[in-house]
């Protein structure tokens, strides 16, 4: 996985509350069993016309100025629904690094963290401002910046943001979690057996 | 200190705290399903890793797979790959799978509890979201991601957070006609979507107490829409009957010895929560939803919102968005919707019981005209058989329902089973989302009782008038 540390990147608006994740990628495209090459149906059913090809004008995120977006800008509860790890692979594979929400359902946020993406929960008022400034200002950008656990906006106002200890320094240091965990190889198998004599006993 | 169930069954799987970083957490059950594993195997493969406990891990094909004749191949490509992926990966790793032809195959939150696979006191994973349904036995379960699929399957751990509890009483008894459904439909209707978000929900109170096991399990697997991150019940009589003779329980304990280990999970007499969440079992209405999210829930007596009530302006947007989806108006009576399509299934509802309930409501009746299709769609295969040992398939066909094999079907429309643009659909599943059954498809969410009504009356009806005939 790679790192994350300090991400600049062109902000998208994705004005819903309770964007799921049957939004994000619909069903039909869970019947692949790779883990990439999912950028074409982020959205599907919401950026394409009825066609499956041609991009919908009414679609905020389809305007030619939020192409190339790295960050998304959205509403309460955002992810909710599936535990599909689609979703966090697809917002990835469409170059999506980092999502700011008032807040993010359990299991999409955790997924998130084990793609290398950074979901950052702020006030609503904080990210309604931010909605507003990505309005006003083509090519409004950020940064990200996750060892000051800052966000920096283009006028050089900083947001400060909060992560757990240990989300952060996976995030920081791409650490692959499964080994991090088999580092505990002995603990585990100690607890097995503890269990196993309890059950005997 | 007197514990929650939460709580006890943490500390009994805490493997080791290491310094600075998330508990790791000792998983009992893993299992597993065609769609969210695939990944998961390849990133073994890929690192070489082995399964820890192939023993401990269970398979079964649910999602993908069509609920018509299964003695040919699956059409659909794809799905039929994905299928056959699962079955190699099986073999590969040496873990049990209920294939698509198998007796014991259905939708994993069925088959769990029906083989004695759930039991109290454990903790148990798979990559799905309504892996909360086996907290009706008392087990801490949830859903995951594929990653964490992978991380399972090659430490038969989790790195968790402890979460907050909450506990969500139903004080009182329900009015007849009233199920676990519109129990559940009414707690998401009342703290949202993302009310849960943080907790672990325990369900208590007199309610809870009387309700069977089939009916815990609906409430246990709607958490999930209430964005909790489990939901479950303290283990009791009910619990233990339940699981009674069950094929997969251990087999060198008696159920009297079972019992008693069982027994010890149940949250301890004035144990404490972190927040609380009361409800009137008796002021709960049989509920309908009108929008694109669980929270968007009323009685059956209400009518659609008015815009110009809803205070929170995003709210007022997603309102009048759901209503766009749903072709609705505002201050629409819910009993003048009709309706194009029933579907009575899924993990939510494909039990035994709530294939009672509608048999109930549809003995001697027929859907109405204007309902082009009307689907039954048994969680497993043991269901659609007791049905039919019950002669209840009679029943749904003469009321012109179609009756199918087991599996997830319309209830996210992976399979063949799905809904055209704009076709309404009265629906036992749990997730009214933006085209979940089908691209434009409108769900009304309800129970299998007013699924049943709704199908012969052509529009939502209140069933505490229903005329049952016996
Ligand atoms: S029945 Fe529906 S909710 Fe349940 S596991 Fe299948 S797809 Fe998921």
């Amino acid at each position: 996985m790679n790192p994350f540390t300090i991400h600049k990147g062109l902000v998208a608006p994705l004005d819903a509350m309770h964007v799921d994740t049957d939004q994000i990628i619909p069903k039909q495209f869970l019947k692949r069993i790779e883990r990439t090459g999912y950028e074409d149906v982020l959205f599907y059913d919401w950026r394409f016309l009825d066609d499956g090809k041609t991009p919908d004008p009414d679609f905020e995120m389809n305007a030619p100025r939020y192409a190339g977006a790295s960050i998304l800008l959205a509403r309460d509860n955002f992810g909710c629904g599936s535990s599909r790890e689609h979703a966090p692979w697809a917002l990835h594979d469409y170059g999506i690094r980092s999502i700011i929400a008032p807040s993010f359902a359990d299991i999409f946020f955790n997924n998130c963290f084990n793609n290398g993406m950074l979901p950052i929960p702020l006030a609503a008022e904080e990210v309604e401002k931010l909605f507003q400034q990505t309005r006003a200002t083509e090519g409004y950008s950020l940064e990200i910046n996750l060892p000051d656990q800052q966000i920096i906006c283009p006028d050089g106002a900083k947001i400060p943001f909060e992560i757990t200890h240990f989300l952060k320094q996976r995030l920081l240091n791409g650490w692959d979690q499964i080994g991090l965990t088999l580092r505990h190889e002995a603990e585990i198998t100690a607890f097995e057996e503890k269990r196993a004599a309890a059950r005997q006993g | 200190m007197k514990k929650n169930i939460y709580q006890k069954i943490w500390d009994a799987h805490l493997v080791a705290e290491p310094e600075g970083e998330d508990v790791i957490l000792y998983i009992d059950r893993h299992y597993i399903h065609e769609v969210t594993s695939p990944q998961a195997f390849e990133g073994l493969r890929l690192s070489n890793r082995p399964v820890r406990r192939p023993d401990l891990t269970y398979a079964t094909m649910d999602h993908n797979i069509p609920t018509t004749d299964r003695s040919m191949p699956i059409a659909d490509i794809l799905s039929r790959a994905q299928v056959e992926t699962l079955r190699k990966n099986c073999a590969q790793f040496d873990i049990e799978c209920f294939d698509m032809l198998d007796p014991r195959n259905g939708i994993v939150h069925v088959v769990g509890p029906e083989l004695g696979l759930t039991q109290p006191g454990m903790t148990i994973v798979c990559g799905d979201s309504h892996t909360s349904t086996h907290g009706a036995f008392g087990a801490l379960a949830h859903g995951i991601g594929t990653s964490e699929v992978e991380h399972v399957l090659a430490t038969q751990t989790l790195r968790q957070k402890v979460s907050k509890t909450m506990e969500v009483r139903i004080n009182g008894q329900l009015a007849p006609g009233i199920t676990s459904k519109d129990i559940i439909l009414a707690i998401i209707g009342k703290i949202g979507t993302s009310g849960g978000t943080g907790y672990v929900i325990e369900y208590t109170g007199e309610a809870i107490r009387s309700l069977s096991m089939e009916a815990r399990m609906t409430i246990c697997n709607m958490s999930i829409e209430a964005g909790a991150r489990a939901g479950l019940i303290s283990p009791d009589e009910k619990t233990f009957e339940f699981l009674k003779g069950r094929p997969m329980l251990p087999q060198d304990r008696s159920h009297g010895e079972l019992v008693e280990e069982w027994k010890q999970w149940a949250s301890d007499p004035g144990c404490s929560y972190d927040t609380l969440v009361e409800l009137d079992a008796a002021a709960i209405e049989p509920q309908v939803s009108w929008g694109t999210s669980p929270e968007m829930v009323s009685g059956v007596s209400a009518a659609t919102p008015i815009l110009a009530e809803v205070a929170d302006v995003n709210k007022r947007h997603a309102y009048e968005k759901a209503l766009e989806y749903m072709g609705l108006t505002e201050g629409l009576p819910l009993q003048s919707i009709g309706i194009d399509t029933v579907f009575i299934g899924s993990c939510t509802n494909g039990r035994i019981e709530d294939l009672r309930e509608a048999a109930k409501v549809l003995r001697g009746y027929k859907k109405a005209d204007s309902v082009k299709r009307a689907l039954i769609v048994p969680g497993s295969q043991a269901v659609k058989r007791q049905a039919e040992a019950e002669g209840l398939d009679k029943i749904f066909r003469e009321a012109g329902f179609e009756w199918r094999e087991a599996g997830c079907s319309m209830c996210l429309a992976m399979n063949d089973d799905k809904l055209e643009p704009g076709e309404r659909c009265a629906s036992t599943s749990n997730r009214n989302f933006e085209g979940r059954q089908g691209k434009g498809g409108r769900t009304h969410l309800v129970s299998p009782a007013m699924a049943a009504a709704a199908s012969v009356a052509g529009t939502f009806t209140d069933i505490r008038n229903w005329k049952y005939q016996d």
